[in-house]
C-alpha cells in the first residue's frame, strides 16, 4: 500500500501543476492581460512569484514523493536514527530567506507608484478627473465643471468639501481619457466599499470618513467592468458599473453632452446670444 | 508491529488504577460538570465535531447558490422560502457565509485544537495528574454554550420575542466574520446589522472568555506541572505548540474583546468609536461621529492574525509528533522546529496590516507589513523541510494517521506558497477580496489544520476511549476528503486569478465572470462529496467508542508520557507517576535493544565509563 500512497501524493501534485498550466487556455485566468502600465508591472510580479512558487511546489512535492517511496520500500530493520542536520538547517533557512527578501524588496517601486502620493503622476494629481462616492449599491460620480481649472491643492480640497454649481453628476458610468494617468477622489457615503477594475488591476477601499486619491491609466479605449470588492450589505454583488476610457476628444464630447443633459432646458436661445448661452448656464 | 493487546502492565496494575481510590462520582459530576481534563477534552471534541457539521452545512448552502444560483435550495428553500419558490434571498446568502466562517473559526477550529486536544493532551503528555485549575477548565467548556446559544440567535434561530431578531434567518448576522464597521455598527445598514449583530458580538465575547480561561490554564500547567526530568527541551512539539498558542491567545485576545465591547457600545450606547460623522445609511439620520472605521480593522486583525496561528500551530505540533511515531524516527531538527514555532508566533504579532493593504491606511505601513509578512513564510518553510526530513529514511506505516499527516504537509505547502502572492502588496491589490484569498485560507485551515485534526483524532482515540478507530474507514474518509477538498478549493485559485470577488450572491451578473459557472458547479459537487465523507468520520468515531478493537496502553509504540498511562486513564491519569529521562523522539535508537522505541520514562542504567547524559538527551 505504501507505494500506492506515494504515487497518490505525487499524482495530486501533478494534477495541480497541469491544472495551472492549462488554465490560461481554458479561460480560467486573468480576464485579459493588464491594460494599464502599472497593471503590467503587477502582472510581471505575479508571474515572477508564480514561477518561484511553482518551482518550490514541485521541489517539495518531489521530495515528499521521494521520501515516501523510499519509506515504502525500506527493507531495513530500523529507521535511520538521526536527529537532523545542522548544515541542512542552515541551507534551508538562508536560501528561502534571501528569496523572500528579494521578492519583498523587488516590488517596493510598484507599490510606491501606486500608493505613495509624492510618487503619483503630478499632472493627474493637479487636475482630478472626478469624485467617486460609493453608496449602497451604486457609484455616484461628480465631475468638476468643464473648464474648471484647479489652482493648487487647497483649491482641490475646497472642491472636495463643497459641491460647485457647475459640477456634473452621473451614476455607475465613469468616463476617463485613455492613455494618460487620471486621478479620482474616492469616498463612501455610507458603509465601506471597494473600487475594483479587474482589467486595470486597480483596487482601493472606499472608507467612510476618508477621501482617498486613486490614480490609474487605461491603455486602451474601451469600456471596463467596474465592481465592488468589499462586503457592503446584501446587494454587494449588484454594484455593477463601468469605466469608459476614450480619446481626449471623445471625453470632451461626453462631458459636453452631460452638461447639456443636466443644464439645457431645451428652450432655444435668442440668435445673438446662442454662443454665450451655454457658458452662462454653466456658471 | 503495534501492540493492540493489553500489555502485562495492565494486568498487573490495571485493576487498581487511580480512579478506584476516589469515591465514585455521580453521573453529572463525571460526564457533565466534570473537572477532569480528559472529560472536558472529550466534551470539547464531540461539541466541535458536531459544530463542524453545522459549519459544513452552511458552507454547502453557500456553494449551492454559487453553482445553481437562485434555484430552489434543497431543504432550506422549501422550509424558509416557499413563498419565493425556494429561491433564497441575497441577505440570506450573506448570512450563510458569515455564519459559516464564524462557526468554523470560533466553534470548530479554535476549540478543537486548544479546547479538545489541548485539554486532553497537555496534562497527559507532561505527566501531570490534571490541569492546574480544574474548575476554571470546566468553566472554559461551559462558557462555550452561551456562545453557541448567542450564535444561534445571531443566525436568526430562536423566538423573536427573546432575541429581538426580526425577520428570522434573513436577518441573521451578515457582516462577514470580520464585521467591518460601519456596516456592522449602524443597524440600518443591512437586515443582519440589527439585533443579530449584537448577539454575534456577545457570542464572540463568550468564546473569548472560554479561550482565555483555557490559555491561562495551559500556560500555568505547562510551566509548573511537568513531570520530574521533563525539561523544556524534552517537551514533545505538541506541548511546545500548545504552550506558544496559549501565549498568543493570552496576549492577543484582550484586544478583540475590547474592540468587541467598543462596537457593542457604538451600537447600543451611542458612542462613536468606529463611526465617522455625516454618514447617511439607508436614509437614517446622519451620524454625529468622529470615529474611525479603520480603527476596528487594526484592532480586529491585531487579534485575528495571531488567531490564524492559534488555528494552525497546535496542528503543526501534533503532526510533528505523529509523523515521528509513524515513521519510527526522531523528529528532524527538534530545536529548529521549536524556534520556528516561536518565530511564527512572534512575527505573527507584527503582520496584521497585510489584511489592510487596500484599506487606505498609510502606504508606508503597507511596506513594513509586507516585509514582516514575507519573513513569516520563512519559519513555515523551515518546518515543512523538517517534516519531509522526518519522513526521510523512516519506516512509515501507511495508516490513516500517517496519510492525514502527509496530506497536512502537502497541502500546507500550497497554502503557504499562495500566501506569498498576497504578501506582495502590488499583487495583493488585484487579489485582495477575491477567491484567491478564499483558496489560500482554506488550504491552510482545511488542508492543513483539519487534516492534522483528523490524524490526531485517529491517533489519540485509543487513549481517549481504550479502543482503536477503524483504520479502513479512516482511510476511506481520508481519500474522499482529500480528493473532495482539492477539487473544491484548488479551482478557487483560478477564480481569484479571473478576478471573482468574494461574498457575491450572484457573480454571474458580471459578464467577465459568466464563463466560470461550470467550474463553480464542479466545485460544489466536490464539496458535497467532501461533506458526506464527514459522516464516515462521525460513524467511525461513534462506532469505535463502543465496538472498536480494544487496545493496551501503547498501541502505537510511542515514547511520550501519555502512553504510559492506562487507556483510558482513570481519574488522576497515571498509576505510576512518570519520571522523564530523555527527549520524546528516541525512535530506532541504538540504546533500545529489543524494540525500536525508547519511552521517555524508561530508565536505562548507565554502562560503566559512559558519560552522564549520553543517549539520554
Amino acid at each position: 500500500m505504501g507505494k500506492f500512497w506515494s504515487i497518490f501524493f505525487i499524482f495530486w501534485s501533478i494534477v495541480a501543476v497541469v491544472a495551472v498550466a492549462i488554465s490560461p487556455a481554458m479561460g480560467w485566468w486573468f480576464p485579459t492581460a493588464a491594460e494599464s502600465p502599472l497593471g503590467e508591472q503587477i502582472d510581471d510580479l505575479f508571474f515572477l512569484i508564480l514561477y518561484i512558487t511553482t518551482i518550490t511546489f514541485i521541489g517539495t512535492q518531489v521530495a515528499m514523493g521521494y521520501v515516501l517511496w523510499r519509506g515504502a520500500t525500506n527493507t531495513d530493520d530500523r529507521a535511520e536514527f538521526s536527529h537532523g542536520s545542522h548544515s541542512l538547517e542552515v541551507i534551508w533557512t538562508i536560501v528561502p530567506a534571501f528569496i523572500l527578501l528579494f521578492i519583498a524588496l523587488y516590488q517596493i517601486p510598484v507599490w510606491e507608484q501606486f500608493r505613495i502620493q509624492s510618487h503619483f503622476p503630478q499632472d493627474a494629481v493637479n487636475s482630478p478627473i472626478a469624485e467617486v462616492t460609493a453608496r449602497q449599491f451604486e457609484w455616484r460620480i461628480r465631475y468638476p465643471a468643464p473648464g474648471r481649472v484647479f489652482k493648487g491643492k487647497s483649491d482641490i480640497e475646497r472642491w472636495l468639501k463643497q459641491p460647485e454649481p457647475g459640477d456634473l453628476y452621473t451614476v455607475n458610468d465613469l468616463h476617463v481619457p485613455s492613455n494618460k494617468p487620471v486621478l479620482i477622489h474616492l469616498r463612501s457615503g455610507d458603509v465601506q466599499h471597494s473600487f475594483f477594475i479587474p482589467d486595470l488591476r486597480v483596487k482601493q477601499d472606499a472608507v467612510p470618513g476618508m477621501v482617498i486619491p486613486v490614480w490609474f491609466e487605461a491603455s486602451r479605449s474601451k469600456a471596463y467592468e467596474w465592481v465592488c470588492a468589499e462586503l457592503c450589505g446584501w446587494g454587494h454583488y449588484k454594484m455593477k458599473a463601468r469605466v469608459v476610457a476614450e480619446s481626449d476628444e471623445d471625453f470632451k464630447n461626453y462631458l459636453h453632452e452631460l452638461e447639456l443633459e443636466q443644464f439645457d432646458d431645451g428652450v432655444p436661445e435668442l440668435a445673438d446670444s446662442s454662443a454665450a448661452g451655454e457658458e452662462e448656464v454653466s456658471e | 508491529m503495534s501492540t493492540t493487546h493489553p500489555t502485562h502492565l495492565d494486568s498487573v496494575v490495571g485493576d487498581a488504577h487511580h480512579a478506584e481510590h476516589h469515591h465514585e462520582l455521580s453521573f453529572i459530576k463525571k460526564y457533565v460538570f466534570s473537572t477532569d481534563h480528559k472529560m472536558i477534552g472529550i466534551q470539547f471534541l464531540i461539541t466541535t465535531l458536531l459544530m463542524l457539521m453545522v459549519g459544513g452545512a452552511l458552507a454547502l448552502g453557500v456553494r449551492w447558490q454559487l453553482a445553481f444560483r437562485w434555484s430552489t435550495m434543497p431543504i432550506v428553500g422549501e422550509w424558509l422560502f416557499s413563498g419565493e419558490g425556494g429561491q433564497i434571498s441575497p441577505e440570506f446568502y450573506t448570512m450563510l457565509f458569515t455564519m459559516h466562517a464564524t462557526v468554523m473559526i470560533f466553534l470548530v477550529i479554535i476549540p478543537i485544537l486548544a479546547g479538545a486536544f489541548g485539554n486532553f493532551l497537555i496534562p497527559l503528555m507532561i505527566g501531570a495528574d490534571d490541569m492546574a485549575f480544574p474548575v476554571l477548565n470546566m468553566l472554559s467548556y461551559w462558557f462555550m454554550w452561551p456562545a453557541i446559544l448567542c450564535f444561534a440567535f445571531a443566525l436568526g434561530l430562536g423566538p423573536e420575542s427573546i432575541t429581538g431578531v426580526i425577520g428570522g434567518m434573513n436577518a441573521g448576522s451578515a457582516q462577514g466574520w470580520t464585521s467591518y464597521p460601519v456596516l456592522s455598527a449602524i443597524a440600518e445598514s443591512a437586515p443582519g446589522s440589527q439585533m443579530a449583530q449584537t448577539w454575534w458580538l456577545l457570542a464572540v465575547t463568550f468564546v473569548g472568555f472560554s479561550s482565555m480561561m483555557g490559555s491561562i490554564n495551559y500556560m500555568t500547567t505547562i510551566i509548573n506541572m511537568r513531570a520530574p526530568g521533563l525539561t523544556l527541551f524534552r517537551m514533545p512539539l505538541t506541548i511546545w505548540a500548545m504552550f506558544i498558542t496559549a501565549i498568543l491567545q493570552a496576549f492577543a485576545l484582550p484586544v478583540l474583546t475590547a474592540a468587541g465591547f467598543m462596537l457593542v457600545a457604538d451600537r447600543v450606547l451611542g458612542t462613536c468609536f468606529f463611526i465617522p460623522s455625516g454618514v447617511i445609511v439607508n436614509n437614517a439620520d446622519p451620524t454625529t461621529g468622529g470615529g474611525q472605521p479603520l480603527l476596528w480593522q487594526h484592532l480586529f486583525w491585531f487579534y485575528s492574525h495571531p488567531a490564524v496561528y492559534i488555528m494552525l500551530l497546535p496542528a503543526m505540533g501534533m503532526v510533528s509528533d505523529m509523523l515521528s511515531v509513524m515513521c519510527r524516527k526522531p523528529v528532524f531538527g527538534y530545536k529548529p522546529m521549536v524556534y520556528s514555532l516561536a518565530a511564527i508566533a512572534g512575527l505573527g504579532f507584527i503582520v496584521w496590516g497585510h489584511h489592510m493593504f487596500t484599506s487606505g491606511m498609510n502606504p508606508a505601513l503597507g511596506m513594513t507589513f509586507m516585509i514582516s509578512t514575507m519573513m513569516i513564510a520563512l519559519p513555515s518553510a523551515i518546518k515543512t523541510f523538517n517534516w519531509i526530513g522526518t519522513i526521510w529514511g523512516g519506516k512509515p506505516q501507511f495508516n490513516a494517521v500517517f496519510l492525514n499527516c502527509v496530506a497536512f504537509v502537502s497541502l500546507f505547502v500550497v497554502g503557504g506558497l499562495s500566501g506569498i502572492f498576497m504578501a506582495a502588496v502590488p499583487v495583493d491589490i488585484y487579489f485582495h477580496d477575491t477567491y484567491f484569498i478564499v483558496a489560500h485560507f482554506h488550504y491552510v485551515l482545511f488542508g492543513a489544520t483539519l487534516f492534522g485534526v483528523f490524524g490526531a483524532i485517529q491517533f489519540w482515540f485509543p487513549k481517549m476511549f481504550g479502543r482503536m478507530m477503524n483504520d479502513t474507514l479512516g482511510q476511506i474518509h481520508f481519500v474522499l476528503t482529500f480528493i473532495g477538498m482539492n477539487c473544491t478549493f484548488f479551482p478557487m485559485h483560478m477564480l481569484g486569478i479571473a478576478g471573482m470577488p468574494r461574498r457575491y450572491a450572484d457573480p454571474y451578473l458580471h459578464p467577465y465572470l459568466e464563463h466560470l459557472l461550470p467550474m463553480n458547479q464542479f466545485m460544489t459537487i466536490s464539496a458535497m462529496v467532501m461533506g458526506f465523507a464527514q459522516f464516515i468520520l462521525l460513524f467511525n468515531f461513534v462506532y469505535s467508542i463502543f465496538c472498536g478493537e480494544k487496545c493496551g496502553r501503547n498501541p502505537w509504540n510511542a515514547n511520550t508520557l501519555e502512553w504510559t498511562a492506562p487507556s483510558p486513564p482513570g481519574h488522576g491519569n497515571f498509576d505510576i507517576p512518570p519520571v522523564c529521562y530523555r527527549g520524546p523522539y528516541e525512535y530506532s535508537s541504538p540504546l533500545a535493544v529489543d524494540k525500536d522505541y525508547l519511552p521517555q520514562s524508561e530508565y536505562i542504567p548507565r554502562k560503566p565509563g559512559e558519560k552522564p547524559g549520553d543517549g539520554q538527551h
